[in-house]
């Protein structure tokens, strides 16, 4: 027998002498345990509701603080390129366009090589090799990201100046579409090393939230898919795949998030250079990276309030996103239920 | 043991007691003069047990906290004209000089090789002088070995001082750049890289072959860079010396510029470096703590007479005698407590 006090109600369902002997406490216990209920629910209302009043405070802020812009330049603001403090002309397609490509760079590589990463860990590796990978993947995404753009400043951008760009200029010169991708002189930084760089910092998000969800797959599935015959990789691509494909997607998500916003790495390699070029080895600007150069010393109110426009801008890429990959999961979901 | 507690409590009321009878004088702004400033606090500190707290958050930031009057001091490295001072109720005055220069990184050019002028510059910024074995460069340098190299610009991706010293020259110099992109610590540039801060640009420049930047001449000479001569305007192929950026401030027109507006460029004098200028203080007119304000200015006074090596070893430039007496006199004239006593 436990002390009373400390009885849950399960406990009272379960004896019912003890119900006969403590009937007249019942009520009082009840009440207490509803007392206790309902202060959690208010708890934990409060907190989620805080979320969500944060973030209307942030929308309302930045709606105020870019009004000047939107208000002078209209929805035109979207679409000009000009970017010139002199003339007080403002225009955020370039930064829009750099967000975008190195953000798709980004992911172009590290979707793939997430993916095998976490399907080698969890289908393929040697025990003993598990655990070193593991804790590397996790240790790359625990690095500060001013660490990564100063490695891509004085490590990997020289590095890709020597050999990636001049061999990409030289082997796609005469094809007519890549020759414009991969022009002009290499100077080391630009849009593509911002890509590069942004792949290695989401990579370890793919891949620590595949590994983890591939693992959650239950053995008997994978047991009987191979039990039938499949290979590894048939197994992998229609059993572990189809089942864990939500959190897949979660795990991209959250990646793509992170390279959209990134900004001290890009900011160190990309160029900064408000200009759209045909080229992805030419210098660019990305919405981050324009704020956190500019912010500092942007002198009058349309300069300041541009920047918080492309502030705005960047809140409503990231919010079309996540709605995008809402919508496709809901599809997913239909289509199998 | 009894000992040790009684100093170690007279210790303890000394920390606290020393605070509490000193001024401490606060500022806000730019970036630029932030070593010297807080070099200066440090010595000031030590001497007279009054301490300054300087905030390096830009001039932007700087012009927006005076304007608000949340600090005692405002800085910026972009001179305010007169009807803006006047607007919010502030004096102007500069601290320390410094150049810019261009730097470059092109095979077998050492610093000093290769002399450019205001034209030839603004060409290259512009993008319309590609490659280092143009004519223009070549009849600047008719002994020099130019190599047929792509040029790549960089320039500052970040408001600055720097940038709207460089602008205003090459606007001075150039009529096309000052039609086509102007004057301002940032404008829309034409073709290049952009960095940020003084060491982004020395950084790229340094490893960038082929490549062109400008940079405060202390960037230049603490990485190393190599630097180019220019012509100024009276014709001669000067280098960014500090004597030369002296010679450019001594001979301009102080006396003539309400709010010490001056921008050195483009200076005439056979001997003065054509890109320089000053960083400046913003202070209230009608100051609300007179007490404060009267205490920076101490500072400031004492910075001019005591600071000047300081600021050499740090590869600032001192401002001439003759420009200290005049700043001085401008504070007896135009600061002013409530009662409308001068407070200096």
């Amino acid at each position: 027998m436990q002390p009373a006090g400390r009885r849950t109600v399960v406990d009272l369902a379960l004896q019912d002498n003890s119900i006969r002997a403590e009937a007249a406490s019942r009520s009082r216990v009840l009440a207490r345990l509803q007392l206790g209920d309902s202060g959690f629910r208010y708890l934990t209302r409060a907190a989620a509701l805080g979320v969500l009043a944060l973030l209307g405070g942030v929308i309302v802020s930045l709606v105020i603080g870019a009004w000047p812009a939107l208000r002078q330049f209209g929805p035109g603001f979207l679409v000009s390129e000009r970017w010139n403090p002199v003339t007080e002309n403002f225009g955020a397609l370039a930064p829009i366009y750099g967000t975008v490509i190195t953000s798709l760079i980004a992911m172009v590589i590290a979707v793939p090589v997430g993916l095998l990463i976490a399907m080698f860990l969890t289908e393929m590796c040697p025990m003993w090799l598990r655990r070193p990978i593991g804790i590397a993947i996790e240790l790359l995404a625990g690095i500060p990201s001013i660490i990564y753009g100063i490695w891509g400043l004085f490590v990997f951008a020289p590095f890709l100046q020597d050999t990636l760009q001049p061999f990409l200029i030289r082997i796609f010169g005469d094809i007519p579409v890549l020759s414009t991708l991969f022009s002009g002189p290499p100077y080391g930084i630009g849009m593509l090393t911002s890509g590069l760089i942004l792949a290695i910092m989401v990579l370890p998000f793919i891949t620590a939230i595949s590994r983890d969800v591939f693992d959650a797959v239950p053995p008997v599935l994978k047991e009987a898919a191979y039990g039938i015959g499949c290979t590894t990789w048939e197994v992998v691509r229609y059993v572990v795949l189809p089942y864990t494909r939500v959190g897949v997607i979660g795990g991209i998500m959250l990646g793509l998030g992170r390279a959209l916003g990134e900004t001290m790495a890009v900011t160190f390699v990309i160029g900064n250079a408000h200009k759209i070029s045909a080229s992805l080895l030419a210098p660019g600007t990305t919405i981050s990276a324009t704020i956190a150069n500019e912010f500092t010393e942007a002198v009058g109110d349309l300069y300041t309030s541009s920047l918080i426009a492309l502030g705005l801008i960047l809140f409503v890429i990231t919010f079309i996103v996540l709605a995008c990959a809402r919508y496709l999961l809901l599809r997913i979901e239909r289509r199998i239920g | 043991m009894k000992l040790l507690r009684t100093v170690a409590a007279a210790s303890l009321l000394a920390a606290f007691a020393v605070p509490a009878l000193a001024i401490d004088i606060s500022g806000a702004g730019a970036t630029f003069p932030y070593p010297i400033y807080a070099k200066w606090a440090d010595t000031y500190k030590k001497e007279t047990g009054n301490g300054l707290n300087y905030q390096s958050i830009g001039s932007g930031g700087g012009i927006k906290q005076i304007t608000a009057r949340t600090v005692t001091f405002g800085a910026s490295d972009m001179p305010l004209k007169s009807d803006e001072l006047a607007k919010i109720g502030v004096i102007q005055f500069p601290t320390v000089l410094g150049g810019v220069v261009p730097v470059i990184n092109v095979d077998g050019i050492k610093s000093g090789d290769i002399t450019l002028d205001g034209t030839t510059l603004a060409r290259i910024f512009m993008g319309e002088i590609k490659n280092w074995d143009d004519a223009a460069i070549k009849k600047l340098n008719p002994s020099a070995k130019l190599p047929n190299q792509a040029i790549a610009v960089v320039h500052r991706s970040d408001g600055s001082g720097t940038t709207f010293i460089f602008t205003n020259y090459l606007s001075k110099v150039s009529g096309e750049w000052k039609s086509r992109v102007g004057n301002n610590t940032a404008v829309e540039w034409p073709t290049g890289i952009g960095a940020k801060g003084n060491e982004g640009v020395a950084n790229i420049v340094a490893q960038t072959k082929g490549s062109i930047g400008y940079v405060e001449t202390a960037y230049a000479k603490q990485n190393k860079l190599t630097t180019t001569k220019l012509m100024n305007k009276d014709g001669k192929a000067v280098e960014a010396t500090p004597d030369a950026i002296m010679a450019a401030a001594a001979g301009a027109d102080w006396a003539n510029a309400p709010g010490f507006y001056m921008i050195l460029t483009d200076s005439a004098g056979a001997a003065a470096w054509p890109i320089a200028g000053a960083t400046f203080i913003l202070l209230p007119k009608e100051p609300k703590d007179p007490a404060a304000a009267s205490e920076a200015l101490k500072f400031f006074a004492w910075a001019y007479k005591n600071g000047g090596n300081m600021a050499k070893e740090l590869d600032y430039i001192p401002m001439p005698d003759n420009v200290v007496a005049m700043i001085q006199a401008s504070w007896k004239k135009d600061v002013k407590d409530p009662t409308g006593k001068p407070i200096f």
